[in-house]
């Protein structure tokens, strides 16, 4: 049945792994919303399937689905669909090893080229002084103390450009950007046509009429080592000065809490105006949270499930068919969803006094187990002490180190601790191990009690955490305009990870037209205006 | 009614009695007063001289007490019982004149229409 052979695909596919099923869950957002929509859908009136089904089970299961909602089903889940989802399935499994492998393959391929590069440039002047002893020693002129004098500066040059290139170019990669580096592609190719256009030069004028005059050919050497600084000075502005100077304001909001930062950033392409953002997002942005959202959810469910539509006029209602009953499903569903709305608009809704009455009540209790914690973790506090040079050499017994002592006074505010982090549902981003860790760095470094609690009681940005809580260094960038332009005023684009994403909108920085006034220190004087009128 | 710094200030006055009235806990007098030395004498709408920072009626109830004695909007009061108002500050001249155990106020006030009538009378004395 393709029932059965879809829906195992479909389960062998996310059962694979993490990685191949967190490019899947991308993609499959991005391209589908049709099948989607089908699947959604079913699971609305039908209620089953989980995604883990195992080969053998959906052999049962197709049965079940079969005899238990037959009519909506088969028409919900044709053969074309759900058959052209699993082979979109496979083609994006090539394609997502293809990528994987293809990014890696793009790194060392540019690092290669750019290591050719960097040999070919700095070997060039070095050529250009040897190749006239080797190819033509006789004829040459002996080299004077000019001559030797440039030599130096060429030896020197040389090495201030190897110190310069290695400080700008060799520093460790930061972030793999989706398209190519526009200015660094330029400046290689700028590089390469001169030391070719040099070379060329070399070799017609030079090298083929076998110059004597050596002077000139140490010269020519000089002068190409001085261009290459001016190239590596073009390299600096156009890398790292343009792009200083603020220019547009980017507000940076994340989708699930609405967290809101602005940033002011200069004239930088789209995709590097990204690596910015996501760089400021990880040291600015509290740690993402999926369990503050549930409450919110839970309660757009239960506006949804309240009211339930019922077409007495005897047609089936929610059945998505094909074909020519296309038209009139969709037109009773925008009428449905008409009437529910009006109904939900009519009816008297009390969930805001519910939503009120349960955040003061959350109040609360936060306050009263953070009070408790508070004072567990003094009182824990008080129970060491670091001891003194003198007392060092008095008792050796019983002496502990801060992992030690940090595991004996732990215990004592473990259970309040606990539920603290429970009440505020940040449970999941602290382990026992990381609290016991946290508790030692404190001692050692003569922390008090409030500085060791800061950490649970405000949430951090997402480094503070774990790596594992670090949840996406893989990040994509959607934008409709090409990640290779400028940020323009009005752009927006989205850097969407597994969990969220951050909306990013720029604005142009306006033109402040400043203008001065002079005010006289001397000019500074008061009188009385009072004017009193009294009635007697 | 300008004074000269040094010499005595002459001007031709008018005796006022006004009896207070009680109003309640008050007793009042029926009239606002302006100026005095803290105060701005330049924004004094009845003074000729504008430098003159004594104490003026600037408003009278109509039908109040001072209204039925004779005082008149514009005056400038020279002394209070006895008490000199053309040096005090403004908060002073309230003082003075809202005194509660005092019944009565006797004020000295001068206006122009006074100067104006005695020179008239002179004038037509000297004629005869």
């Amino acid at each position: 049945m393709d029932t059965e052979s879809t829906y195992s695909g479909y389960s062998y596919y996310s059962g694979r792994s993490r990685g191949s099923h967190r490019h899947g869950e991308r993609s499959r957002d991005r391209h589908k919303s049709r099948s989607k929509d089908s699947r959604s859908e079913k699971s609305v009136t039908i209620n089953t399937p989980p995604a883990e089904p195992l080969l053998g089970d959906s052999a049962v299961r197709g049965e079940q689905i079969q005899d238990d909602n037959w009519g909506e089903t088969t028409t919900a889940v044709t053969g074309t669909s759900e058959h052209s989802l699993s082979q979109e399935d496979i083609v994006r499994i090539t394609k997502d090893l293809e990528d994987s492998v293809g990014l890696d393959c793009r790194r060392y391929f540019t690092r290669t080229l750019a290591v050719i590069l960097g040999l070919l440039v700095f070997l060039t002047p070095l050529a250009f002084l040897v190749l006239p002893h080797l190819l033509w020693p006789e004829k040459l002129q002996s080299c004077g103390t000019a001559c030797e004098g440039l030599f130096i500066s060429v030896a020197f040059k040389l090495l201030i450009l190897l110190l310069a290139v290695w400080a700008l170019f060799f520093r460790p990669a930061r972030a793999g950007l989706p398209r190519v580096f526009v200015f660094r592609a330029l400046l290689a190719v700028l590089v390469l046509l001169f030391v070719v256009s040099y070379w060329l030069f070399y070799g017609v004028r030079i090298l083929d009429s076998q110059d004597e005059n050596y002077q000139g050919i140490v010269q020519y050497a000089v002068s190409l080592v001085d261009a290459l600084l001016f190239i590596h000075y073009l390299a600096i502005v156009l890398l790292e000065l343009r792009q200083l100077q603020p220019c547009f304001s980017v507000c940076v909001t994340r989708s699930t809490d609405g967290e809101t930062r602005h940033y002011n950033l200069g004239q930088l392409s789209i995709q590097r105006a990204a690596l910015a953002i996501i760089e400021h997002y990880y040291c600015d942005f509290p740690v993402h949270n999926p369990a503050l959202l549930s409450a919110s959810k839970s309660r757009a469910a239960k506006h949804l499930a309240g009211l339930k539509v019922y077409n007495v006029d005897g047609e089936f209602p929610a059945a998505p068919a094909e074909g020519p009953g296309n038209n009139a499903a969709a037109g009773l569903a925008h009428s449905q969803s008409r009437a529910m709305i009006a109904a939900a608009a009519r009816r008297r809704d009390t969930s805001h006094n519910e939503l009120y009455y349960e955040e003061a009540e959350h109040e609360r209790r936060v306050r009263k187990r953070k009070a408790r914690l508070v004072v567990a973790v003094e009182e824990a506090f008080t129970h060491i002490k670091r001891m003194q040079e003198e007392e060092q050499k008095k008792a050796p017994g019983d002496v502990m180190d801060p992992r030690e002592a940090a595991q004996a006074i732990f215990p004592s505010m473990a259970r309040a601790l606990q539920k603290y982090l429970r009440t505020t549902k940040q449970q999941h981003c602290h382990s026992m191990e990381s609290i016991q860790q946290h508790l030692a760095f404190c001692i050692t470094n003569n922390m008090t009690p409030k500085a060791f609690l800061e950490s649970y009681l405000v949430p951090g940005p997402t480094l503070q955490y774990s790596r594992d809580r670090w949840l996406a260094r893989q990040w994509t960038l959607i934008s409709e305009a090409s990640v290779t332009s400028g940020l323009k005023d009005g752009s927006v684009f989205l850097l969407k990870c597994v969990d969220f994403s951050l909306v990013v909108t720029s604005k142009k920085i306006p033109y402040i037209q400043m203008s001065e006034e002079y005010i006289d220190p001397k000019s500074h004087k008061f009188v009385l205006r009072l004017q009193s009128e009294t009635s007697v | 009614m300008s004074f000269v710094p040094g010499q005595p200030v002459t001007a031709v006055v008018q005796r006022i009695e006004i009896q207070k009235l009680r109003q309640g806990n008050n007793l009042i007098l029926g009239f606002s007063i302006g100026g005095g030395i803290d105060q701005d004498p330049g924004q004094n709408p009845f003074s000729e001289d504008k430098t003159d920072k004594g104490i003026y009626v600037t408003r009278i109830t109509p039908g109040g007490p001072a209204d039925v004695a004779g005082l008149m909007m514009g005056d400038k009061i020279m002394q209070v019982n006895g008490w000199d108002m053309t040096m005090v500050t403004h908060d002073k001249a309230r003082k003075r004149l809202t005194k509660k155990n005092e019944d009565v106020v006797r004020l000295l006030v001068t206006r122009k229409s006074l100067e104006e009538a005695v020179k008239h009378s002179m004038g037509t004395y000297h004629k005869q």
